[in-house]
């Protein structure tokens, strides 16, 4: 039998529904199976975790060839928000929480909460902006001594 | 279809250990699969929770999720993770005679 994986570093690096919600069902998902996770979130990715914004993620609906709608149409006002409300709705039902929901369930769950140094600098971001799961701003230094030992993901 | 034996009590399994027939699980089968599951003296707290998922199995036919066990009040999710340390939902489902979850929440 394969090794098991005992530890998990996943990286977030895209803040919109699509780029959030992969990387937190594996976060999840790993805690719900014994192993070891952290949560990276980077760049945009860091909407996750903004106090202000982890409420609004939205689903892409201009250039987002996957949501087969044409980009005009993704353009009209209130189609972001409608089609991520339609996604919320048929989440839910299987038990996906919202995403401020989601992230309490997985600090709970026993996963640990980073934002990225460089990116908090560069958004002009304090600790105050964050929600209070967030464990600490770290340098990609300190994400790779964290992650030792275990697999890294990026998403 | 694979058996096991805990003392007097024979059920049917399948592949991953997880019983195929609750009406075959008995307190004592539970206190069995628990120690299997690492888990030395099943507590209070982890029958309010077998107890529940049971119920819910019951009237919806499947085990409740990590998310729909904190919703219940039966327990929080920080105390679910602590009371079954190494995975949740799997291990109260196993000890509470039920298939194996399926969902990825």
């Amino acid at each position: 039998m394969e090794e098991k994986i005992k530890k998990v570093s996943i990286i977030i690096s895209k803040g919109s529904l699509d780029g959030v919600y992969p990387g937190l069902i594996m976060a999840n998902g790993a805690r719900m199976e014994g192993i070891e996770a952290n949560l990276f979130f980077t760049f945009f990715g860091l909407d996750a975790i903004i106090k202000k914004r982890m409420g609004k993620i939205k689903v892409a609906t201009v250039g987002n060839p996957g949501m087969h709608i044409a980009s005009l149409i993704g353009l009209l006002p209130g189609m972001s928000a409608m089609a991520t409300a339609m996604m919320q709705k048929t989440m839910d039902k299987i038990d996906i929480p919202p995403v401020p929901e989601f992230i309490e369930m997985i600090a709970d769950a026993g996963c640990k909460f980073y934002g990225c140094k460089a990116s908090v600098d560069m958004f002009k971001l304090k600790k105050e902006d964050f929600c209070p799961q967030m464990d600490s701003i770290i340098t990609v230094g300190d994400f790779y001594e964290k992650a030792a030992g275990g697999q890294i993901i990026f998403t | 279809m694979p058996q096991k034996q805990i003392g007097n009590a024979v059920f049917d399994i399948d592949a991953d250990g997880f019983m195929t027939n609750v009406s075959q699980w008995t307190r004592d089968v539970a206190v069995a699969l628990a120690k299997e599951e690492g888990i030395a003296e099943l507590t209070a707290a982890h029958w309010k929770v077998i107890e529940y998922m049971q119920k819910e199995f019951k009237e919806n036919g499947a085990a409740p999720t990590v998310r729909k066990i904190n919703k219940s009040g039966v327990i929080s999710t920080k105390e679910l993770y602590e009371i079954f340390p190494g995975g949740p939902a799997k291990k109260a489902a196993r000890i509470a005679g039920l298939p194996k979850p399926v969902g990825c929440v």
